[in-house]
């Protein structure tokens, strides 16, 4: 196997009204297994779109889209694909299918046909993953945003997935929720091992990422370490996203013939270098 | 008025009647109705209401809240009673204005009644002591056998399920939504029928557009999560007939057999 | 227009199982033209707090005055309060249901029972408030927009009412920062144009930081905390005791004075940072 994930010069061209729309614009990317692939831009970038081409929801118009090395276009792969790369979807109550939390996370295993016992198991261990063991017997209306959007999470791991692909999931979540969320992700790809591609529009979520790809009108404009992308503050800016403010700050030193670092990403690493020049 | 309806409610309480298996629940709740119109006289109830009795003391739901259940149910049943009065003919008793009330009338009522409250209270028994998930899983695997003739039984079951699931969420958003426009001065309340009709739109449309947003989401969802209908599919809580139904299937077999012998 | 809120209480479900104290004993002042942003918590009461300010809920217990007239009394036509007091729900796109985008912002307008005249002139400004070109979007239909249009549609349907004190609940989640960015100008540009009452509810302590005159902290049903941005981000030990966080330049400058340099206490922005550490630097450069 070459990478997890190998999308190779993908072009998707969908029509709307009468219009050819280009959502994605020969894009390619590969995601390494293990790795935290963080996805940022706006709305209609096109990064919600790449996220469905991944788990073949979506085919490419041109080029194609591996995952551990089958190709989506095939259809005699799409269940291998879909339980080997599982998705989040960024609204909690739309993804929810039982009406009690345990049954729900055994969803996606009852339907891979996995043996009553072993289904068990795995949605014990995948709700203790997310921390949610003690709701396993709840309805998932009575839950908080983070709480549902664990359970969503927790209904992907019982699928034994060596992916996650997370579109939006903070995008409708208070402070707590999100980091909530945030927290689970980490832990997923730490201690589980599991592949990451998260989307969204917070920058503060790529702060830990191993990888940064910012795309905006279906290509991908900027790529790199959290380090490289952010630093970018000026392009960043131009493309209407946001910086971390103590980023932001040490830039805007620079400009003024301080001299720092300027790819400092870190409250504490901000005032270690500031100490520094005392 | 609505919460105080308990037909289609769980009530917890993890008794014996509970644990057994929906599919037995079912059956024996569909016995006894089958025979609640098996019944021709007094005799029968008795046997009925003692059968209902032994089953709720074992269920350990209050009696209380079982016959909260019949309030909103007591038009109902006020007019079968009445109507059963006036509309039976036979001996005479006593007139009221031009309404001839019988002999036979009140003894038809009073049964026609008891019929009705029993009916009412062996079904909520059912839905009180099996949870909707339960109660759908034992649907769909009575169903089963008719699937060769054509009765999709997974798919109701998933929809049952999916309704169950969202009924709450509409709820809410219902509410969100009535709020919102009331605040742009919407009246829901005031007017004629017409005028009262016409001002749902601005509820409906958006509740529509929101169901149908979520539909499609929770399509979505369901594929990622590799469901593809309901072959090949396994369950993590399988359905499993135990010593305690067959005692449960005995019980009413006896309670059906006493009701056809005491008919003939 | 001044708002005056006095004891106010609110439970819901009383006596049963479910009872909660959404709100408790709440008093505040709220001055003509002030621009107050809101923070707490989902379940801190702020949300239970803006529906009474808009008499879509009644208190349990206390008054709310606005502009000498006691909204909580039976007697008052809660028109004449939907008059004074707009409300913008959070994801207000989702109330849209008009064919036109024009319709439906004049749905309130109608409401109050305007002419078609002035309903016109009123759909035509709140337009160009929130950046919609009237010409150009009017008899196009709302769903047909993205999603940052079609919030700014549900902003104008209550703006076109012209309300002189406007509420929001959180008016920015879930959209991307170009939108949030523009939405946010365009509630700045407002205040300045109208001089109106604002509440702005947020959970981004840098937005609110950013535009507002005075925050009031929600937390379990009471005011936690309030006063102008710098006096509260001073309290950031009370703020994070209630899982609240300050901008992270105010956090910054703590850690900073932990470090032994002390720097201005009341710094938020970017811009003021900037300032003082130049300063500082400069300062022990020529010292």
């Amino acid at each position: 196997m070459k990478s997890m994930i190998e999308v190779e010069n993908v072009t998707f061209q969908y029509k709307n009204n009468e219009e050819e729309i280009k959502a994605l614009k020969d894009i390619s990317i590969k995601v390494k297994k293990g790795e935290f692939v963080v996805i940022i831009g706006h709305n209609g970038s096109g990064k919600s779109t790449l996220a469905k081409h991944i788990n073949a929801l979506l085919l490419p118009t041109e080029g194609k889209v591996m995952v551990k090395d089958m190709d989506t276009k095939d259809e005699s792969n799409m269940w291998d694909i879909r339980q080997t790369a599982g998705m989040v979807f960024q609204n909690p109550d739309n993804q929810i299918v039982a009406t009690i939390v345990e049954e729900d996370v055994a969803f996606g295993p009852e339907n891979l046909g996995v043996t009553p016992e072993e289904i068990r198991k795995r949605v014990d261990e995948a709700l203790n993953i997310v921390d949610m063991i003690e709701y396993r017997e709840k309805a998932p209306h009575l839950l908080s945003g983070g709480q549902k959007q664990r359970i969503a999470i927790a209904g992907v791991i019982a699928m034994r997935p060596d992916c996650i692909i997370f579109d939006e999931p903070t995008a409708m979540l208070d402070p707590v929720g999100r980091n909530e969320v945030i927290n689970t992700i980490k832990k997923l790809n730490k201690e589980e091992n599991i592949t990451i591609i998260h989307i969204t529009h917070f920058m503060e979520e790529a702060v830990n990422a191993d990888r940064v790809i910012v795309m905006e009108d279906g290509k991908i404009v900027l790529e790199g370490t959290p380090r490289e992308v952010f630093t970018q503050v000026e392009k960043l800016k131009i493309l209407g996203l946001d910086v971390p403010q103590v980023t932001d700050l040490a830039h805007e030193l620079v400009k003024e013939g301080i001299s720092l670092p300027a790819d400092i990403l870190t409250v504490d690493e901000m005032v270690m270098e500031l100490c520094r020049l005392k | 008025m609505l919460k105080d309806i308990t037909i289609g409610q769980h009530y917890p309480t993890g008794s014996a009647i509970h644990k057994l298996d929906p599919r037995t629940k079912i059956l024996v709740t569909f016995a006894l109705i089958v025979g609640l119109f098996l019944v021709k006289n007094f005799i029968g109830y008795i046997f009925v209401v003692s059968f209902i009795i032994m089953a709720t003391i074992i269920s350990k739901i209050p009696f209380k809240y079982m016959i909260k259940g019949l309030k909103p149910l007591y038009i109902l049943i006020t007019i079968t009673f009445f109507i059963n009065v006036f509309m039976t003919s036979g001996e005479s008793l006593f007139h009221i204005g031009p309404l001839n009330v019988t002999r036979e009338g009140l003894y038809q009522a009073v049964f026609m009644a008891i019929r009705l409250i029993l009916l009412v209270v062996g079904t909520s028994l059912l839905t009180l002591t099996t949870s909707p998930i339960m109660l759908t899983d034992g649907i769909e695997h009575l169903l089963n056998p008719f699937k060769r003739i054509g009765i999709p039984a997974h798919e109701l079951a998933m929809m049952m399920t999916i309704a169950l699931r969202f009924i709450p969420t509409l709820l809410e958003e219902t509410d969100k939504i009535m709020k919102a426009q009331i605040a742009r001065g919407a009246d829901f309340e005031s007017g004629n029928i017409i005028n009262r009709a016409k001002s749902l739109v601005p509820l409906l449309v958006p509740l529509f557009i929101s169901a149908f947003r979520r539909a499609d989401d929770l399509a979505m969802a369901m594929e990622a999560r590799c469901y593809r209908g309901g072959d090949n599919r396994t369950r993590m809580k399988e359905l499993r007939m135990v010593k305690q139904d067959i005692v449960g299937f005995a019980v009413a077999g006896t309670l059906i057999a006493v009701l056809v012998f005491l008919r003939l | 227009m001044s708002i005056k809120i006095e004891k106010l209480t609110h439970i819901y479900n009383p006596k049963s199982p479910f009872e909660t104290k959404a709100l408790d004993n709440v008093s505040i002042e709220i001055q003509d033209g002030e621009f107050i942003g809101l923070i707490g918590h989902t379940g801190s009461g702020k949300s239970t707090l803006i529906q009474h300010l808009n008499g879509l809920i009644k208190p349990s217990s206390g008054k709310i005055i606005i502009n000498n007239l006691d909204i909580t009394d039976t007697s008052v036509k809660l028109v004449e309060v939907r008059k004074r007091v707009g409300l913008v729900f959070q994801y207000p796109e989702h109330q849209l249901f008009e064919e036109t985008v024009y319709k439906d912002i004049a749905f309130g307008p109608f409401n109050l029972g305007l002419t078609e005249k002035e309903i016109k002139e009123r759909v035509k400004e709140a337009m160009e408030l929130v950046k919609l070109s009237y010409d150009q979007l009017k008899d196009r239909s709302p769903f047909e927009l993205s999603g940052g249009q079609r919030r700014r549609v549900a902003i104008a349907g209550v703006l076109a009412m012209r309300p002189e004190v406007l509420i929001l609940d959180e008016p920015t989640a879930g959209l991307d920062p170009r939108s949030r960015d523009e939405i946010l100008q365009q509630i700045k540009v407002l205040h300045e144009k109208y001089k109106n009452t604002i509440i702005l509810v947020s959970h981004s302590m840098e937005d609110i930081a950013k535009l507002v005159d005075r925050i009031i902290v929600m937390h379990r049903g009471k005011v936690a905390l309030t006063g102008a941005p710098r006096e509260v981000f001073k309290q950031s030990s009370i703020l994070e005791s209630i899982g609240l966080g300050i901008p992270q330049i105010t956090f910054l400058m703590d850690k900073l004075k932990e470090a032994g340099v002390h720097l201005g206490e009341d710094i938020f922005t970017v811009e003021e940072a900037k300032e003082e550490i130049l300063k500082w630097i400069r300062g022990k450069r020529d010292a």
